[in-house]
């Protein structure tokens, strides 16, 4: 694989990832634009963890680490972000992830405002399976029974709670495996380069995030890969195509082009690129499902 | 065991200004398939939603099984083992139709090792199999995997019905279940509702069509402007002068008028 390819693929592991831990959340429809935040929280405290406490932790461990100091504070901050909704929400993990980003920036220890080097070096051999974990585990999390639950939210908050369904800790269980999801692509990200800043965590990063998931779909697992995937290989090769055919209308056009797309795209598929209907139309050529043939379950009046 | 399995007694809601319920009592047998009735806008469905929790009752106390549930939250009211299905479809329309019964079994299987098992991913799992041969027995089996949002209007009233039997409830709260739904329809989801009157489950529905309530029930609460006026057999219903006065007409034709919403 020549050097290229790996940066990209790179690139495209971490954003899966990081789109991952917006999906969880999102599936029961809350609205996060603080992966920023998690990320910067993930970056620095395995970095710290791994160099900078003296005891000289191994990587995978202060990865584990950082995931849960991350898991803990997203699970504090869970119970008054969840009290509100929509695009308050928007605004509330937003605030977060400033919040996150001021404080790294102004604490020494962790380099201050001229960033921290990071000890140990995450080679596309450690991040691509990691990736594959993260990808597994998404989905197995979202054939859960709490997966059924958080997707019953999402359509209908108030019918879930009659049928017993606790709202708010399985919001709160998803807003936090979903910020430790974010943390690992942190830590991953600060690994690979050894070099993090909190600047480089700033909202467009979050924006991004957000836009794969809502683009994707957030009614299957399947959403933020497809999202991913497409945001992350679109431009690249919309530029290549350019380069290599030499056209500098395209070179200089494309993200305008894809801006344009993505305008089309929430006109036509508003519920996501992957929605339920798709995911059946799709799966019913492979696994047929059982038919009854019946002749009164046919329309009512 | 007192006979009786629900009691609703002094029950009063206010919205606003407007007195919506204003003390009613009544008691729901054990195993008896009682009727709710009454003219549209008589505070029917909302005495459903404080049964359930979905409004705090304003005074008044409500007991199931001898046990005061007034002050129980929500989420819990289904373990104490009440649960009901909606007049409007409030089917969770991106699940499918099997997922949507699964939801209903939620309550029996709040553990953590049953919400971490992964339902989706295993095929043949006792859940999954227990929500389709559920749909099955309702004569709607034929469309376990499909989202439900495109399904026609009769198959989904039936599957809030199945949903809502999945929590295996000692008391089946049904508000207008056969609304819209054709005679063919009809008869099956009385047959269903026999069946598991059958084995002991308490039903009290709400319901405008008065043949399906004279087959279905063996007792009958008439409600107008948020006051019960009437309690009795569905033949005594027929006789009572308020009743005819406020609800069902001098004869059936007026009735069956009545069943438009
Ligand atoms: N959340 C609410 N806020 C204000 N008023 C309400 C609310 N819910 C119900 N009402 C009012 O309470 C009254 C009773 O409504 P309810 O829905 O219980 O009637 P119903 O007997 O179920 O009628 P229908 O046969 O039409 O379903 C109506 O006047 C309705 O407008
Ligand atoms: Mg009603």
């Amino acid at each position: 694989m020549s050097g290229y390819m790996e940066a990209q693929l790179i690139i495209l592991c971490l954003s899966i990832i990081y789109a991952y831990g917006i999906f969880l959340p999102a599936a029961s429809g809350q609205l996060n634009l603080g992966a920023a935040g998690f990320i910067t929280l993930g970056a620095y405290a395995s970095a710290w963890f791994n160099a900078g406490t003296g005891a000289e932790l191994p990587m995978w461990l202060s990865i584990m680490l950082a995931m849960v100091f991350t898991g803990v504070i997203a699970f504090a901050i869970s119970f008054p972000i969840l009290r509100t909704r929509g695009v308050y929400m928007v605004l509330a993990t937003f605030a977060f992830a400033e919040v996150v980003s001021g404080i790294a920036i102004n604490l020494e220890f962790v380099g201050g405002a001229s960033g921290f080097p990071v000890d140990d070096h995450a080679d596309v051999t450690v991040i691509v399976p990691v990736t594959i974990l993260v990808i597994l585990f998404s989905f197995y999390f979202m054939s859960t029974r709490l997966g059924l639950a958080l997707r019953s939210i999402h359509d209908d908050e108030s019918v879930a709670t009659l049928f017993g369904v606790n709202v708010r800790t399985a919001k709160v269980v998803a807003f936090t495996v979903g910020a430790m999801l974010m943390s690992l692509g942190g830590s991953l990200y600060g690994h690979h380069y050894n070099y993090i800043e909190a600047q480089t965590f700033n909202v467009l990063l979050s924006i991004y995030i957000l836009l794969y998931v809502l683009m994707g779909g957030t009614q299957t697992a399947w959403g933020p890969l497809i999202g991913a995937a497409f945001f992350a290989i679109v431009p690249e090769t919309l530029r290549e195509i350019a380069e290599s055919a030499g056209l500098k209308w395209l070179a200089e056009g494309r993200f305008m082009m894809f801006g344009a797309f993505i305008v089309l795209l929430m006109v036509f598929r508003p519920e996501g690129v992957m929605t339920r209907t798709l995911q059946n139309r799709l799966g019913s050529g492979l696994f047929r499902q059982k038919k009854v043939v019946s002749d009164d379950a046919g329309g009512g009046s | 065991m007192s006979d009786h399995l629900l009691e609703i007694s002094g029950m009063h809601k206010s919205f606003g200004g407007l007195k919506v319920i204003d003390d009613v009592s009544f008691d729901v047998r054990r195993s008896s398939r009682t009727a709710l009735i009454g003219p549209n806008g008589a505070g029917k469905t909302t005495i459903f939603n404080l049964l359930t929790g979905v409004y705090e009752i304003d005074a008044g106390t409500i007991s199931v099984d001898g046990e005061d549930i007034t002050d129980v939250p929500a989420q819990d009211r289904v373990t104490v083992g009440m649960s009901r299905s909606f007049q409007n479809i409030r089917l969770m329309p991106h699940l499918s139709t099997v997922e949507n019964v699964m939801l209903g079994q939620h309550a029996r299987a709040r553990n953590l090792g049953n919400l971490m098992f992964p339902l989706g991913m295993m095929p043949r799992n006792n859940w999954r199999t227990a929500a389709e041969e559920a749909l099955e027995r309702a004569g709607v089996g034929t469309y376990p995997g499909e989202v439900v949002a495109n399904l026609p209007y009769g198959v989904q009233k039936r599957i809030e019905v199945v949903r809502a039997m999945v929590s295996e409830p000692k008391l089946l709260l049904l508000d207008e279940p056969a609304a819209g739904l054709n005679k063919t329809e009809t008869n099956q989801l009385q047959a269903l509702l026999e069946n598991v009157s059958d084995q002991g489950v308490t039903i009290l529905v709400v319901e405008h069509d008065m043949q399906f309530v004279r087959d279905l029930c063996d007792h009958i609460v008439v409600l107008n402007f948020g006051r019960k006026i009437f309690e009795g057999t569905p033949e005594e219903v027929h006789q009572d002068p308020a009743v005819l006065e406020a609800y069902l007409g001098t004869d059936d034709d007026t009735a069956e008028a009545a069943d438009v919403s």
